[in-house]
């Protein structure tokens, strides 16, 4: 294999998916947190990505075309309920979503 | 054998300018104060994810990542942003409340957890990476698959995607509902 090991790209996906674990742990704005989520997806597919490569086996690009797909039917679902809390003139601040009811 | 090693600086080369890339437009994402500047920052970081899925020759989720992420993905995301009007935090008072300080920790923590993992694990089972033939994540490979041994997931994933349309529709039109309603209200 041309370049640096699968380590390497292992090590990458890592500091992804702390970055996206960081940006959802502190930021406020829903939408950030959202997508924070898709770093920490997206760190998570190129773990897959590379052991996929690494075992020459191409099982774990058909995972990461389904956390592609599941990622894309939570960004749905998760802008909705932005909207919906925006229409309901909500603060767009997750510290201050505390509760069920609107 | 010089062209194999010109070749290997070259892999190089790529490699290390999508990982700084990847890594440095995911910091921007979650540093950035306004909404729309973060989402202009992870398409960037959707990109050169999709250089490195190339370099471990994924060529059809690289195409994948590129139409299906940083297209319409991102797309829905920026109609969002420019609907709610990408209202930017509010600006950081100078002191670190006890919540950041706890998570910057934490994810310091798993960042340190992960990487003395697969350092531990460098020299010996993911050292020597298996050999592939040419058709190797082509999108003949991955279509064989998605129909023969991973039936079951495709399918599954059509149904997740349906529950989620079924969803983003009820959660839009649910809203509408609600907002009409008081405007007959306001007239009456």
């Amino acid at each position: 294999m041309l370049g640096p090991d699968t380590a390497a790209y292992l090590i990458v996906a890592a500091f992804l998916f702390t970055t996206g674990a960081l940006g959802v742990l502190i930021r406020r704005s829903p939408l950030i947190v959202l997508l924070s989520l898709e770093i920490m997806l997206n760190g998570a597919n190129l773990a897959l990505i590379a052991f996929s490569r690494h075992f020459a086996n191409g099982d774990g690009q058909i995972f990461a075309l389904a956390v592609m797909a599941v990622a894309a039917s939570e960004v749905v679902v998760g802008l909705g309920l932005i909207v919906a809390m925006a229409r309901k003139r909500l603060d767009l601040d997750v510290d201050k979503l505390s509760t069920l009811r609107g | 054998m010089i062209l194999a090693s010109a070749g290997n600086v070259l892999v190089w080369i790529v490699w290390v300018a999508a990982a700084f890339a990847c890594l440095g437009s995911g910091v921007a994402v979650i540093s950035f104060s306004n909404p729309f500047y973060s989402a202009l920052a992870l398409i960037g970081n959707l990109g050169s994810l999709a250089v490195l899925y190339l370099l471990l020759s994924a060529e059809f989720v690289a195409a994948a990542q590129v139409l299906v992420y940083a297209g319409a993905v991102m797309v829905m995301f920026l109609f969002v942003i420019a609907y709610l009007g990408g209202k930017a935090d509010a600006p950081w008072t100078g002191q670190l409340p006890v919540q950041t300080i706890a998570a910057i920790v934490a994810s310091g923590a798993l960042l340190v957890e992960i990487v003395v993992v697969i350092a531990g694990q460098a020299d010996g089972h993911l050292s020597k990476a298996a050999d592939i033939t040419d058709a190797f994540g082509s999108p003949s490979q991955i279509g064989q698959l998605f129909l023969t041994d991973q039936l079951l997931a495709f399918e599954l994933i059509s149904v997740v995607l349906l529950v989620a349309a079924v969803g983003g529709v009820i959660l839009g039109s649910h809203s509408r509902e609600g907002s009409s309603a008081k405007g007959d209200d306001a007239r009456a």
